[in-house]
């Protein structure tokens, strides 16, 4: 230490992580608030469900098919654990379990992504689009706002990724790593409520 | 060996000129530019309105059409809400949070100065609507389908919705910096019991802008959807709902009143012991109180729909929930009473304008209730009575504790006390020209006058009251003119304040007027509640490195301390003055117009420029602390 | 209250244009009445509110009186700065408690069990009406259809002293249904139907205005519920749904002249060619005391500004302006004028 006073500080350390970083809590409300817009939506889906008639979806719209949404449900689901792993390593300075389990996460993430642009979009709006009636507006709105929330988090990732290919993190310096981890984590719970009331839902 | 408070100035000293204004991240200066912006807005708003009660002074007036009139109104809502209240309140946070606790920034500086830039922006966005003659023009609750391209084809609600969505992001941003600034930085032996309360309003008020200002965002985005895209959310001829788009306002909209009046009751808490020479009467009640509000805000929001035709059963339960949210407020307004009562209070100008506050404020409190109550709502509901309920609870809770502040806190931000005669005269003006305005529009609800009429018709009894009301606005205007023209004098002229002219309890008092960049030459230790009136050696300067303060002279550093009990935990470096903020708001600004404008050039522009503004702000600098 | 009584007599002696004493007078006496004044009711429904206010008002009175009693201890107690008082005071932390939150919650718990009480009295004595008026609101006025096929415009007769039910949607965007003499408002809105009813005690007009802004001419969208005797009532029924007396002379000219402008894209005329329904039915147009809901009076002046300068009358209404020579015009008013 240069010339300073000598103070209690010095027992203590620098750049934690963990909930001692106020990128943790920052991340947190950034959380609540993006789950409190995602309600938003959800909660305008059910609304307008339970204000319109009998038929849901309405018109000549069928139900939403499942079977490809299954497997981009374990595609991005899966994103999370190279993820969780990543997070986990760098914590114990494991710089390769880091950089392969971001690569990985990003992977798996971009093929969600990709199934969702190329294959299940173009399927649904042959049969229907956003302007075609609310429900139209609800699903791509919903599954959009998802879809854009990936789309940043691919982003942060690459992001992450450069830094953690030069080296940036250690044992006590990873806060970017564990917000991306808490922020991808987020994207993938949120898929369980688009998916339960874009998908699920009208099943029921 | 420089002396501690030299190092300290040369690692927190931020370049000075013209540059620093733009590049800054201290809290202060950010504090600064949000009161007086905000002031800005607020005479722009409150221009607006006297072009409202001119034209509504006397029956059959045509000064201004028709259009004209509903643009006023509508700019006049969002400017007060948005663009005063909001940033006023947030601008003392900025300032005077940190101070309160005893640290030397906010958690996020650059979020800080890129909220500031964001808000900046928003405003400058939502006024250049004026240009083409465009503004908002479907009130601040912009109803659909009034609100659809149908009926309002014109950019006036591209406006409004791509401007509430990006002021959202300023004041979502600043609310997160709030919280884990009062959760994470305050000086070691500050628990959670010893907070000042208002402190815990700017925490109630952040936490509130999270979970409530969501609901408006994405009602703001599915309109904008349906504006240029030709989604349906609200239309309800396919499938939509317009009475979606008021469920969606309203979850944000009733607990943006405690938005606005929560912290404004924390500037009251803060003047109350101070001024009336008592230790606050039940601080912790204040606290559950003002916890409770926030709480109980986000189940009322169903009383602004009493007319829309909602089954009687749920209207019973929300007219119940309106009647709770009396109790907590009851509990602070008896807490502040017994407090001056069985105080000395000292009836300098801050002291007038709490008691001013408390006085309006009643009114309007008690007028809330009755609003609350079904029947009685749905004869005065959108009528002139809830003009001056509303008035009587922003204007009462807000702009009468935001006043005081100029008077009680502005002389630690310049250094400058202002002029008493001046602020007595500027009291008793606001005071009685505020009474004359919003009185006797009680009475013209109760005389059946609605509310956002352009013009009335004579012979139906509203006139003198009418008259009355834009009369008093002209005196509120004097009153309001005269604190101007004070803080402006003060800066020359006031007589110097010290460090603590008030004779004040909580930390912001330890410190300079104004206070050094880097706020205190030592992060005290707290003992108290009241550290000031407990810790002398908090009153003489700088509290010893032996009695427990925390120096931090070898870096750009912060301390974090644990949430509950403030026991220091770690040291964090804090980033340095940079234009990416600054940038990145004049990218999004670029990408709004983009949208609005529908030019693909420009919203490209933006896209990038945004981009590379985060990717610059994020840049690794140093020693900073990673976000 | 007795000042406010007080004070409408005081306001006819003042009511010369002497601005100064106007102004004062009618500040000092604070008069509650007027045409739309809910505290002047004159329905089953709008007399239930007014003594519900009249029961929260008292109960604000003296609540404000306690808060006014506290704020002048407050200041009588004014002295200079010295040392703070650092006591703890339980007895003031009961009182907070007693008076903020055990008071208040009988109080409201009181005022809500009568508010509950007079909700659903009042919806019971709505089931009992035997007539239903549809209102459909349009920008900027408001379309009365009666079960016997009687079509009207900004004006809806009722029998006195029989509960009615009401109908109420929209054509456009939302309205709110409001008449302070006689009931609290119901909103207009798309895709739904709402109900309200009313009563009216007493014979006469009440002034009802849309409550809920729906653009540029949200002011002046007015109508007028109008109460007569029952068989008065039965006979305006009986006429409203009949054609009017043929014209004739230059008026059967005028009702050509209508029948051969761009007024038929519009308007419907019972016992004519003429039946579109996007502005007011004219059925009966010279019975109606305004037009363009509330804009001006039913005069012969006005009549021809209304359809000569629609816009000068009420900017933005939806009714364009006719071209018409001065003879065309004025047959067509002794038509207009002739439709009773």
């Amino acid at each position: 230490m240069s010339a300073g006073v000598r103070d209690a500080a010095e027992g203590l350390p620098h750049h934690a992580g963990g909930t001692r970083a106020f990128g943790w809590w920052g991340m947190v409300g950034l959380i609540g608030t993006e789950a409190m817009l995602f309600g938003s939506l959800v909660a305008s889906y059910f609304y307008l469900r339970f204000t319109s008639g009998p038929e849901w979806p309405p018109g000549d719209i069928a139900k939403p098919e499942l079977g490809l949404v299954a497997i981009m449900t374990v595609v991005l689901w899966s994103s999370s654990v190279p993820v969780h792993i990543a997070d986990l390593g760098i914590k114990k300075g494991r710089q390769g379990l880091l950089r392969w389990g971001l690569a990985i996460g990003f992977l798996l993430g971009a093929t969600f992504l990709v199934m969702q642009i190329m294959i299940e979009y173009p399927q649904t709006l042959e049969e229907f689009s956003p302007t075609t009636n609310a429900y139209g507006s609800l699903f791509y709105g919903l599954t959009g706002l998802h879809g854009s929330h990936v789309v940043v988090g691919l982003a942060f990732s690459l992001w992450t990724q450069v830094r953690a290919w030069r080296g940036a993190f250690d044992e006590r310096r990873h806060v970017t790593v564990q917000n991306f981890a808490m922020y991808w984590h987020f994207v993938d719970a949120v898929w369980a409520v688009v998916l339960v009331t874009i998908y699920l839902s009208p099943h029921l | 060996m420089a002396t501690l408070a030299q190092r300290l100035e040369a690692m927190w000293a931020e370049r000075p000129g013209l540059g620093s204004w733009i590049t800054t991240v201290d809290h202060k200066k950010i504090g600064v530019k949000y009161i007086y912006t905000s002031f800005v807005f607020f005479v722009l708003g409150g221009l607006e309105s006297l072009l409202i009660r001119a034209q509504l002074a006397r029956p059959n007036l045509e000064l201004l059409d028709p259009d004209a009139f509903n643009q006023m109104f509508s700019m006049h809502g969002i400017t007060m809400m948005f663009l005063f209240a909001m940033p006023m309140l947030s601008g003392f946070g900025n300032y005077f949070v940190p101070l309160m606790i005893g640290t030397r920034d906010m958690a996020f500086p650059r979020l800080n100065a890129f909220g500031y830039w964001a808000f900046l922006a928003g405003g400058v966005f939502l006024y250049s609507s004026f240009l083409s003659g465009n503004a908002p023009n479907d009130g601040w609750f912009n109803y659909v389908p009034l609100a659809n391209k149908e009926f309002t084809p014109g950019p006036n609600i591209d406006f409004y919705c791509l401007g509430l969505i990006f002021l959202g992001i300023s004041s979502t941003g600043g609310a997160i910096n709030f919280i884990v600034t009062i959760l994470k930085m305050r000086a070691p032996g500050m628990t959670l019991n010893r907070i000042p309360i208002f402190v815990w309003g700017e925490l109630a008020m952040s936490l509130q802008i999270v979970f409530a200002l969501p609901a408006l965002t994405a009602a703001a985005l599915m309109l904008e959807l349906d504006r240029k895209f030709g989604f349906n959310f609200f239309d309800a001829a396919e499938g939509g709902d317009p009475v979606l788009w008021q469920h969606l306002f309203w979850f944000f909209g009733h607990p943006e009143v405690y938005i606005v009046v929560l912290p404004a009751f924390g500037i009251a808490s803060a003047m109350i012991p101070t001024l009336a020479r008592r230790s606050m009467i039940g601080y912790t009640y204040i606290v559950l109180a003002e916890v409770a509000t926030a709480l109980i805000g986000f189940g009322v929001w169903v009383h602004h729909m009493f007319a829309v035709g909602i089954p009687a059963l749920s209207l019973s339960f929300f007219s119940a929930g309106s009647m709770m949210v009396v109790l907590p407020t009851a509990v602070q307004v008896f807490a502040w009473l017994i407090t001056l009562v069985s105080g000395r209070p000292v009836l300098k100008t801050p002291m007038l304008f709490v008691l001013g506050f408390i006085f309006t404020f009643v009114i309007g409190g008690l007028t809330g209730p009755m609003l609350g109550l079904v029947p009685f709502d749905q004869q005065v509901h959108d009528s002139y009575f809830v003009v001056a309920h509303l008035h009587y609870v922003l204007v009462g809770g807000a702009v009468f504790p935001i006043f005081g502040a100029f008077y009680y806190w502005l002389p630690k931000v310049t250094g400058k006390m202002l002029d008493e005669r001046l602020g007595k005269w500027s009291f008793w003006l606001i005071f009685a020209g505020f009474n004359l305005t919003f009185f006797p529009q009680h009475i013209l609800g109760l005389l059946g006058m609605p509310r956002r009429v352009y013009t009335y018709e004579a012979g139906l009894g509203w006139d003198g009251y009418n008259l009355a009301s834009s009369v008093g606005a002209g005196l509120l205007t004097v009153g309001i003119a005269i604190t101007a023209l004070n803080i402006l004098r003060s800066r020359r002229r006031g007589a110097p304040a010290g460090p603590d002219p008030w004779g004040g309890e909580t930390l912001e008092w330890a410190s300079t007027s104004p206070p050094p960049d880097y706020n205190f030459e030592t992060i005290p230790r707290v003992h108290s509640r009241e550290p000031l009136w407990d810790q002398p050696e908090l009153r003489r300067g700088a509290q010893p490195v032996e009695a427990g303060a925390y120096a931090l002279d070898d870096g750009h550093q912060v301390l974090s301390t644990s949430v509950v009990d403030a026991t220091p935990q770690a040291v964090l470096h804090m980033p340095h003055a940079t234009a990416w903020p600054f940038l990145l708001a004049i990218a999004l600004t670029a990408l709004t117009y983009g949208i609005l404008l529908e030019s693909p050039l420009l919203s490209a522009l933006g896209t990038v420029g945004t981009v590379v503004g985060i990717a610059g702000w994020f840049w690794p600098q140093g020693e900073t602390q990673e976000t | 209250m007795r000042a406010l009584r007080r004070g409408h007599k005081l306001r006819a002696v003042g009511a010369g244009r002497r601005a100064p004493i106007a102004v004062l007078s009618t500040l000092l006496t604070a008069a509650c009445s007027g045409p739309a004044s809910m505290l002047e009711p004159r329905g089953t429904v709008a007399a239930r509110v007014e003594g519900l206010w009249w029961l929260i008002f008292w109960i604000a009175t003296v609540a404000f009186v306690v808060v006014l009693g506290f704020l002048f201890v407050a200041v009588i107690r004014a002295r200079r700065p010295d040392e703070p008082d650092r006591s703890s005071s339980p007895s003031g932390e009961r009182f907070v408690i007693a008076s903020g939150v055990v008071v208040p919650a009988v109080v409201l718990i009181a005022v809500f069990v009568v508010s509950v009480r007079d909700t659903s009295d009042l919806a019971r004595a709505g089931r009992s009406s035997r007539l239903v008026v549809d209102v459909v609101a349009h920008d900027w006025w408001w379309e009365v259809r009666y079960p016997n096929g009687g079509v009207t415009a900004n004006e809806i007769h009722v029998p006195v002293g029989e509960p009615v039910r009401i109908r109420l949607q929209t054509a456009d965007v939302i309205h709110s249904f409001w008449v302070p003499r006689l009931a609290g408002k119901v909103d207009n809105v798309p895709g739904r139907v709402n109900w309200t009813w009313l009563q009216a005690d007493r014979p006469g007009r009440y002034r009802g205005q849309c409550a809920e802004f729906c653009g540029l001419q949200h002011a002046k969208m007015e109508f007028v519920v109008v109460a007569q005797p029952a068989s008065e009532f039965a006979a305006w029924l009986n006429d409203i749904a009949s054609p009017a007396q043929a014209p004739t002379g230059v008026a059967a000219v005028g009702e050509q002249i209508f029948l051969g402008t761009t007024c038929v894209g519009c308007h419907a005329i019972e016992g004519t060619e003429a039946d579109a329904t996007v502005g007011p039915d004219l059925t009966h147009l010279a019975d109606r005391e305004t037009l363009m809901a509330g804009a001006v009076a039913n005069t012969r002046a006005n009549l021809a500004r209304v359809i000569t300068h629609p816009q000068a009358v009420k900017p933005g209404a939806v009714m364009p302006p006719t071209d018409l020579s001065p003879d065309q015009l004025e047959a067509l008013l002794d038509y207009l004028q002739g439709l009773r």
